[in-house]
């Protein structure tokens, strides 16, 4: 009977200590929401692991005087589950939204956000659309694709000159609009008989379109699209022994790509960001990461970068108040993991910066 | 010249894959005269099983030829094995019920099967490194070589020499005539002596074992896995079905090779973004001036 009653009354406590728990401290909500399934899943998870290490570092320090709990939602890189998603997180109330990745989800994302007063920033959306609508509480940490664009297109017209260009889009808000910006620059800069094309997201064959390429023999293929795709064409190219060098947008930064595309991805070139695990600042996140088997790479780091801006410029106004906290994030540079980060008034890194990467022996290393 | 050659070759072999899915589906139709779209999901499970065999059957250091063989045979195994179970839950309890319930039942079992797949392989597409590179050079003209490479011989010869054995199967052994006669009237053939659960398993069974040989070919020559690679390959191969006259094994190749070859020929000679449409155009086409696909019978209706 003794041991009966004290069973019960540990029961007794542990239930009181469990209710007790959330309400010692208000616990601030952030969410990560990019494709954590689908073909693009490599991208989310590079994500989802930069937030999860970030928010730790948040906690383990107490720098928000309050516990930060993480959400994380799938969009799949599609724009109907995009914007279901951004209605769920708008009604939990969440602080702040990372993400999403595919332009395509994170513009009808924005709007969504943008009623409900939720911030908004992205680490990977690089389509200029997202900060060109007036909209108050959208950031983002990469690039634009108008500068991605005329890098590759310089890149093409300076190493590759006087060959056969072509340049396909997979009909994506992204790929369309960066493979537009290298179409008209590369017009611009007076390159005749320029192909352009675009092919259908999500197929298994590309032989007809790789075949066609090699007819109308073509050198230099510009693709603006995402990593499965790019992997299979150039996979396919080097079946049909077609002698294109590819070169495509910031969704290759993932080994995935070159697991899909296997040796055929040799030389593949592609543009992204800085890498900035080789900076100072990132030294301890890296090793953070690394003791946690994550590898660093692609948006790991501009993801983790996002929080910390936002725990900034949350510290500097005293607030979690969107409207307050996005004017903090215009107010000031922060030192952040992948260097000095400054938003422009329409939310844009005013540094960004992009180079020319090459996939060469399992790795993506800078083109000089 | 040599252009369309290639993009001959290019639409085969993606006829004959599509060809390959769709017998399953045809088979089905012919005997129990049901749409079974869980198939294109049982094709998926065949590429995973297949995946899954060759990446630890490389750790053995094993030769190609033993290890596609030894791929192929546990591939067919255990999608086959899945054929049955699913036949066994989902579609003979139903079996006698009115004729949407199956249907419906399919239905959901194509989203289990996905999700299982999911959740158990995550859901990343798979890769599978190049295992049959190379090949030979057909023609070679005004700076154009027509390229055949292996894999293609490999899929091309599979599927005839498939399409040679099922039609063999249905036409001339007594499970064929068994086939036959539950297709024609289960009721009468299960009077006369035919055990027509046992055939109607037997059938899925078949079904889910060329399903796997599909997932097989499928991921040597794209070298990729996703859980949810069965749904577009499925709809493709149905239509091939539906086109070349759903119920008839030839007719389900043909119609999955006329599917390839308009895909492949329209994007080589107008947009590669709008092959679905004209492949699709042609399906509506065809379905207006022949309701019963090509080499599809009209049953006469018995009054």
């Amino acid at each position: 009977m003794r041991i009966l009653r004290s069973v019960f009354g540990a029961g007794v406590a542990l239930l009181t200590c469990a209710l007790m728990t959330p309400t010692r401290a208000a616990d601030i909500k952030i969410a990560v929401a990019g494709p954590m399934t689908g073909s693009t899943a490599a991208i989310g998870a590079q994500m989802k692991a930069g937030v999860t290490a970030a928010v730790d570092a948040l906690n383990a320090a107490g720098t928000l005087g309050a516990k930060v709990e993480l959400v994380v939602a799938d969009d799949v890189c599609d724009p109907k589950q995009a914007v279901a998603v951004a209605n769920r997180l708008a009604a939990d109330a969440v602080s702040l939204v990372v993400g999403h990745y595919c332009s395509s989800s994170s513009i009808p994302a924005s709007n969504v956000y943008a009623e409900a007063g939720v911030l908004q920033i992205t680490p990977g959306s690089t389509n200029p659309q997202l900060t060109e609508r007036g909209l108050k509480n959208v950031f983002r940490v990469c690039g634009r694709d108008d500068q991605q664009g005329i890098i590759a297109a310089d890149h093409i017209l300076e190493h590759h000159k006087g060959k056969t260009i072509a340049v396909l889009d997979d009909r994506s808000t992204a790929g369309k609009g960066i493979a537009d910006v290298v179409a008209a620059r590369l017009s611009a800069r007076g390159v005749k008989d320029l192909q352009r094309g675009s092919y259908v997201a999500g197929e298994r064959d590309y032989t007809a379109l790789v075949s066609r390429l090699k007819r109308d023999g073509s050198q230099i293929v510009y693709i603006g699209g995402y990593y499965t795709e790019v992997a299979l064409i150039v996979r396919q190219a080097a079946e049909a022994n077609a002698k294109f060098t590819v070169m495509s947008n910031d969704p290759l930064m993932t080994k995935e790509f070159w697991n899909l595309a296997s040796d055929a991805a040799q030389g593949t070139l592609f543009t992204f960001m800085p890498d900035p695990t080789k900076n100072a600042a990132a030294a301890d996140v890296v090793a953070q990461l690394t003791a946690r088997n994550v590898t660093p790479d692609g948006f790991t780091l501009y993801a983790y970068a996002a929080v910390q801006m936002w725990a900034n410029a949350v510290k500097r106004a005293g607030s979690f108040e969107t409207a307050k906290v996005a004017a903090a994030l215009r107010a000031a540079p922060v030192d952040t993991v992948i260097g000095s980060l400054q938003f422009d008034a329409k939310g844009d890194n005013t540094a960004p910066g992009f180079l020319v990467y090459r996939w060469h022996n399992k790795v993506a290393e800078p083109v000089p | 010249m040599t252009y369309l050659v290639q993009q001959l070759v290019n639409g085969v072999t993606l006829g004959l894959i599509y060809g390959l899915i769709a017998l399953g589906y045809t088979m089905v139709y012919g005997i129990i005269g049901m749409i079974n779209f869980a198939h294109g999901d049982v094709f998926m499970i065949g590429a995973f099983v297949a995946l899954i065999f060759l990446a630890s059957l490389s750790t053995f250091g094993l030769s190609l030829p033993i290890a596609l063989a030894l791929a192929m045979t546990f591939a067919v195994a255990i999608t086959s094995l899945y054929g049955w179970a699913i036949e066994r839950v989902a579609y003979r309890p139903l079996r006698g019920s009115f004729r949407l319930a199956p249907l419906i039942s399919a239905i959901g079992m194509s989203i289990a099967l996905q999700n299982f797949v999911q959740i158990s392989q995550g859901a990343q597409p798979k890769a599978l490194p190049t295992m049959l590179a190379g090949g030979i050079t057909l023609l070679s003209h005004d700076g154009f070589d027509v390229e055949l490479s292996w894999i293609k011989i490999a899929i091309i010869v599979v599927t005839l020499a498939v399409l040679a054995g099922f039609t063999w199967l249905v036409t001339r052994t007594s499970l064929g005539r068994a086939m036959r006669a539950c297709e024609q009237d289960p009721k009468m053939a299960s009077l006369l002596g035919v055990d027509t659960d046992r055939t109607i398993s037997l059938t899925f069974i078949l079904g889910a074992g060329l399903a796997a040989v599909a997932g097989l070919m499928f991921l040597l020559y794209y070298g990729v896995a996703d859980f949810f690679m069965g749904f577009i390959a499925g709809i493709k191969a149905f239509t091939a079905a539906v086109l070349g006259g759903i119920g008839s094994l030839p007719g389900a190749v043909l119609g999955g090779l006329l599917i390839g070859l308009i895909e492949t020929l329209w994007s080589a000679y107008f947009s590669v973004a709008y092959k679905d449409v004209a492949a699709f155009s042609i399906l509506v086409l065809l379905l207006i001036i022949k309701p019963s696909g090509l080499l599809g019978r009209t049953d006469a209706e018995k009054v």
